[in-house]
């Protein structure tokens, strides 16, 4: 195909219907930040575009069963503008605000985030800390899947032919938990992060970690859930001695590149820092969240 | 009408009594460009017009074995296809129609590879057709067949005697004896002063490092952007974004062989050019092809192609030693420069030699400079050509003889300024310079007091730049009623025309709304050279003023005919012809337009000019950074940067030149640089890794204008676009020094290297 098909279907079933049928070259597009450029700039050959955004289900935000279902299509600038959201999750929305810039917000979507299967994805890191997952659509109905099993390496999904993302789910949040994302670039905005880390943890009564997991973006081929790093919170207060051990079991886990973005030694480092003042900050926000 | 001014126009006019100059009004050309309606290069559309591509080589170093362009020219759609065997194959000749002087032939290899590409972006092809798509398909079609080489993008790694050759027929120029075999080494230049070895002899404090800067591009945010039209009868347009229409319509005379009077080119609004649009890449491209076919051909680069086929300037080496004695009285400097130069010799290393020490008055020095090719895209002036590179040596050795010393970094720089009546060190001797009253104004702002936390440090750095003047043409003409028209031949980069407008007002006597300037094209105003080397306000400027003073003289002519008075009976006072006579009543600007045709036609005049005495221009920045120990992240805290500018025209035009200026040494310094892999290719060529800064990278820049009149020009102007880029760099990596206790030599400074220097402690 040399040119640009473009549909908006409003039922998850057509969309599935006509991804299946459009074959290699037929793409869902809800924000259009990644795939738009990329088609522009000829990394993507030109195809069927599949619009999302006026399937009711992929758009919005829902408080349900105690958790948060998000439409797969919903932009950043509706996560920011979400109150009860931005208290439970709020390393998620700040993770997810972080793409781009203002403009870029009105329209660059989690799900979109979580597609493009780029392992600098920002907003992935604290949906996988977050424990969140996705219901899928396809061909052959629904089903559900956690967020940290969709990319399987730079660029490539686990989405079968026909099959997109509609919703991610956030799960209910006990009392006393709070998430944070840190990135660094060696800008302010407008960069791809070099190294990017997510932290979600839960207290008891006594300010002692019950529960907790750690992400790392930009580290490997995809993004990491270090089960050690998340380990070695629990049942401390996050003093120093377990930021130290969560510092060196992030740094353990990394298995990064050395390209124009970071060496492998600097993003290992840098791994460990993030971890270290991204769950700082999650304990800080859970000791609020009485 | 030419004029050579080789001593001082009219003084200055008095300050008290200046009425638009140093004023801030909108800018006449504001609100097309917030409103969207500016045309930009790439804005034209002409009925019939193509579009145009260019094939680009994808290796640094080919030689071009044949290019085979018959499918592309089969394909349905494409109207025509140009190679270097559509351009004469010009004889070496250097020509001055840019910022510095280019070598014809260079420019038209440049322009399309010939027999070798010589780095990866060097066009080798070019395809007019009907669509954008056609024409990347036709680039498709079209097999080059190449002989890769070795190739060399270093530059000390280039002046090996083992690197691969670039160019057979270069041999170094300015050495004692004529070289036996071609070198990459193009140009070898010295300055010398007093008596080098026992200058340090003499010294008590030595310092000495090795410093490196990466390449970096202007990154001027419009692309480079053209249409051209070739008609039948041999008379071609052209209307493209540039820093000069004159040195378009120069340089697609020479590179296609045709006369001046057959190319009429049109300045589009310009996006940006900071030196870089002061040469040619799409527009004799352009003409070739419509040549061929007989339609306008548009060509709009991406910004893929802007990064590796326009001119970055120098990734370079600077060497510095410095000598001084125990009280801070610099003795002794020897300095080294090597500078890339891209696929073509024109490094700015000249004026970085020239540039390196002239804050410095020091009676022992030797500076050498070396011009290097390398294969990457030939560099273009970028604001102050090599003067921030040298500076970035220089300066930071001076930080560290004031740490050796034990001094104040401003105290050292004073002792060793450079004042009126001292021999600058490139040869001619200061006059009217305003160099020790930058340093003043940044000792007592309040910022050189303000206390610093933990993990921040402060930099200070200075910086040079000549300014120039040089050809202008610009024409003043008064309209029926009374309003003007201020004509000028150079593109408004940095908000001249409202400094043009000003100035007419001022003599007219007129409130500026009433003078509109405009930017006209090469057939409708005489000759100017182009934008750059921080020329036009200081001269076109005069120009425009002599132009206006011209229309002022002959109004008093008309107005002393209509009162039935002698001539010297009658005064221009506030836009009014007043005759000494109380009894004869005033005739204003508005009056006299009216009466015109009674005393003798249209009032209008047109002044060309050769502008000589334009001034230095000095700048002394202090930056307050804090580094982030554990990612080695810098923040610019606080930024000040005070500068001589003679006199502020318009103020906030002055100082936006200063802020950018400043913004992009900050992005030179911390995060820019091309970076190529190991086939010679650049890896970063888009502005997600190429990183100028962003607007929340930066504080608000306070930019501190010293007026030290310039007494060559009417108003006191002297150039200011160029100096604030200059001190920067090292003005980051002194504050860089001072947050984290350790040199850093490397640009750019960015997070990962500050981490290393700080871990290896
Ligand atoms: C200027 C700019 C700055 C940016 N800055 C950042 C940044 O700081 N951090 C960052 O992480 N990213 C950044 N990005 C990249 C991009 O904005 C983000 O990845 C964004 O989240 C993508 O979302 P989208 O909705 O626009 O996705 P789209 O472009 O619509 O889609 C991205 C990919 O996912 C697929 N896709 C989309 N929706 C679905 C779905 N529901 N199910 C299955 N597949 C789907 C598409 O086919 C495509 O392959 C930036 C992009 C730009 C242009």
């Amino acid at each position: 195909m040399s040119h640009v098909e473009f549909i908006a279907p409003t039922k998850p079933e057509q969309a599935a219907a006509a991804l299946l049928a459009g074959g290699a070259h037929a793409r869902p597009l809800s924000g259009g930040t990644d795939l738009l450029v990329q088609l522009r700039s000829g990394r993507l050959p030109p195809g069927l575009i599949v619009d999302l955004k006026r399937i009711p289900e992929a758009i919005g935000i829902r408080q349900e069963g105690g958790g948060f279902v998000i439409g797969a299509a919903t932009p950043g600038a509706a996560l920011s503008e979400h109150r009860a959201l931005g208290l439970a999750w709020p390393g998620v929305v700040e993770a997810a605000n972080l793409i781009g810039s203002t403009q870029v917000q009105g329209r660059a979507s989690m799900a979109g985030n979580l597609c493009n299967a780029s392992p600098a994805a920002d907003s992935v890191p604290a949906l996988v800390a977050a424990r969140a997952t996705c219901v899928i659509v396809g061909p052959g109905g629904r089903r559900t899947a956690p967020v940290g099993s969709i990319a399987i390496g730079p660029g490539r999904t686990s989405l079968a032919p026909g099959e997109f993302v509609l919703e991610i789910h956030l799960p209910p949040r006990p009392a006393r938990s709070g998430d944070a994302y840190l990135r660094l670039i060696p800008r302010t905005e407008m960069d791809i992060a070099v190294v990017g880390a997510g932290v979600n943890l839960t207290l008891d009564g006594d300010g002692v970690v019950t529960e907790a997991h750690v992400a790392l973006g930009a580290v490997a081929p995809t993004v990491l859930l270090v089960a050690d790093a998340g380990a070695a919170l629990i049942g401390t207060k996050a003093d120093e001695a377990a930021l130290a051990a969560l510092d060196a079991a992030a740094r353990a886990a990394c298995n990064p590149i050395s390209d124009k973005r970071g060496t492998i030694e600097y993003r290992t480092k840098i791994a460990g820092v993030l971890a270290r003042r991204a769950a700082t900050i999650a304990y800080g926000r859970a000791e609020k969240r009485a | 009408m030419s004029d050579v001014l080789e001593r001082p126009a009219a003084a200055p006019l008095d300050d008290g009594q200046l009425k638009v100059v140093g004023t801030r009004p909108v800018r006449p050309d504001g609100a097309e460009k917030v409103t969207g309606k500016a045309m930009y290069g790439a804005d034209l559309a002409l009925p019939g017009q193509l579009v145009g591509k260019i094939k680009r080589s994808p290796h640094p170093h080919a030689r071009i074995v044949s290019i085979d362009t018959r499918r592309a020219r089969a394909l349905p759609g494409v109207k025509a296809v140009v190679t270097a065997a559509d351009f004469p194959d010009l004889a070496s000749e250097e020509y001055e129609a840019g910022e510095s002087a280019s070598n014809l032939r260079d420019l038209s290899l440049n322009v399309m590879a010939r027999d070798k590409a010589l780095y990866d972006g060097h066009a080798v092809a070019a395809v007019a057709a009907t669509s954008s798509a056609i024409a990347d398909e036709a680039l498709e079609l079209i097999t080059v067949e190449y002989e890769v080489l070795p190739h060399v993008t270093d530059v000390e790694a280039s002046m090996a005697s083992d690197a691969p050759v670039l160019h057979a027929h270069l041999f170094t120029q300015g050495l004692a004896e004529k070289p036996s075999a071609p070198s990459n080494i193009a140009k070898r230049n010295e300055i010398k002063r007093g008596d080098l070895e026992a200058g340090f002899a003499e010294a008590d404090v030595v310092v000495e490092g090795r410093y490196t800067t990466a390449a970096v591009h202007q990154g001027y945010i419009e692309p480079h952007a053209c249409v051209a039209s070739f008609g039948a009868d041999g008379q071609c347009q052209v209307w493209s974004s540039s820093q000069g229409q004159f040195m378009i319509r120069t340089y697609c005379a020479k590179i296609l062989a045709l006369e001046s009077s057959d190319i009429r080119v049109t300045p589009a609004e310009i996006g940006g050019g900071f030196g870089g649009k002061t040469t040619v890449y799409l527009e004799p491209v352009a003409l070739a092809l419509s040549r061929q076919c007989g339609h306008p051909v548009k060509m709009v680069m991406t910004r893929d192609e802007v990064f590796r086929a326009t001119g970055p300037t120098s990734g370079a080496v600077v060497e510095v030693k410095l000598g001084a004695k125990s009280d801070g009285t610099l003795i002794a400097a020897d300095v080294v420069l090597k500078y890339q130069a891209g696929a073509f010799p024109g490094s700015p290393v000249g004026a970085g030699s020239m540039t390196a020490l002239a804050c410095y008055d020091i009676p022992n020095f030797s500076i050498v400079g070396y011009d290097v090719v390398t294969n990457t895209p030939k560099v273009a002036a970028y604001r102050a050509p090599g003067a921030p590179i040298s500076a970035f040596g220089v300066e930071s050795a001076v930080d560290d003889m004031a740490l050796k010393l034990g001094m104040d970094p401003i105290a050292l720089r004073e002792k060793n300024a450079v004042r009126d009546g001292v021999k600058a060190s490139y040869g001619p001797t200061y006059r009217n310079i305003g160099y020790v009253e930058t340093l003043e104004a940044i000792k007592t702002h309040p910022h050189y007091a303000a206390p610093l936390g933990p993990n921040q440090g402060r930099g200070v750095a200075v910086g040079f730049w000549f300014n120039v003047g040089g050809e202008s043409t610009a024409a003043v003409n008064l309209n029926e009623d009374g309003t003007a028209v201020v004509i000028s031949g150079n593109p408004d980069i940095g908000g001249s025309r409202a400094s043009m407008a000003m100035m007419a007002a001022e003599v007219l006597g007129l409130p500026v709304e009433k003078v509109r300037p405009i930017v006209a094209d090469t057939a409708s105003i005489g000759f100017s050279m182009l934008t750059g080397g921080s020329r036009t306000t200081f001269a076109t400027g005069m120009a425009v003023t002599q132009a206006a003073q011209k229309v002022v003289e002959d109004l008093k002519r008309r107005a002393a005919m209509l009162m039935d008075v002698a001539v010297d009976e009658v005064e221009f006072v506030n836009g009014a012809a007043v005759c000494r006579d109380p009894a004869k009543a005033s005739l204003t600007v508005a009056e006299l337009a009216a009466k015109a045709a009674q005393t003798g036609g249209p009032i209008g005049a047109q002044v060309s000019l050769n502008a000589q005495g334009a001034g230095p221009g000095f700048g002394v920045h202090v930056c307050d950074v804090e580094v982030d120990p554990e990612t080695g992240h810098v923040t610019v805290l606080r930024y000040t940067a005070a500068q001589d500018v003679g006199k502020a025209i318009h103020p906030s035009y002055v100082e936006g030149q200063v802020q950018g200026g400043v913004a992009q040494g900050v992005g030179w310094a911390l995060n820019e640089e091309y970076i190529f892999d190991r086939s010679g290719r650049m890896e970063n060529p888009g502005f997600l890794d190429y990183r100028v800064p962003v607007a929340s990278d930066l504080p608000m820049i306070d930019a501190v204008l010293v007026e030290v009149a310039n007494p060559r020009h009417p108003f006191g102007a002297k150039g200011v676009g160029e100096v604030p880029i200059v001190p920067p760099l090292a003005a980051v990596a002194n504050a860089v020094r001072g947050a984290i206790g350790r040199r850093l030599t490397d640009l750019p400074l960015s997070p990962p290297k500050i981490r290393a220097a700080i871990d290896a402690g």
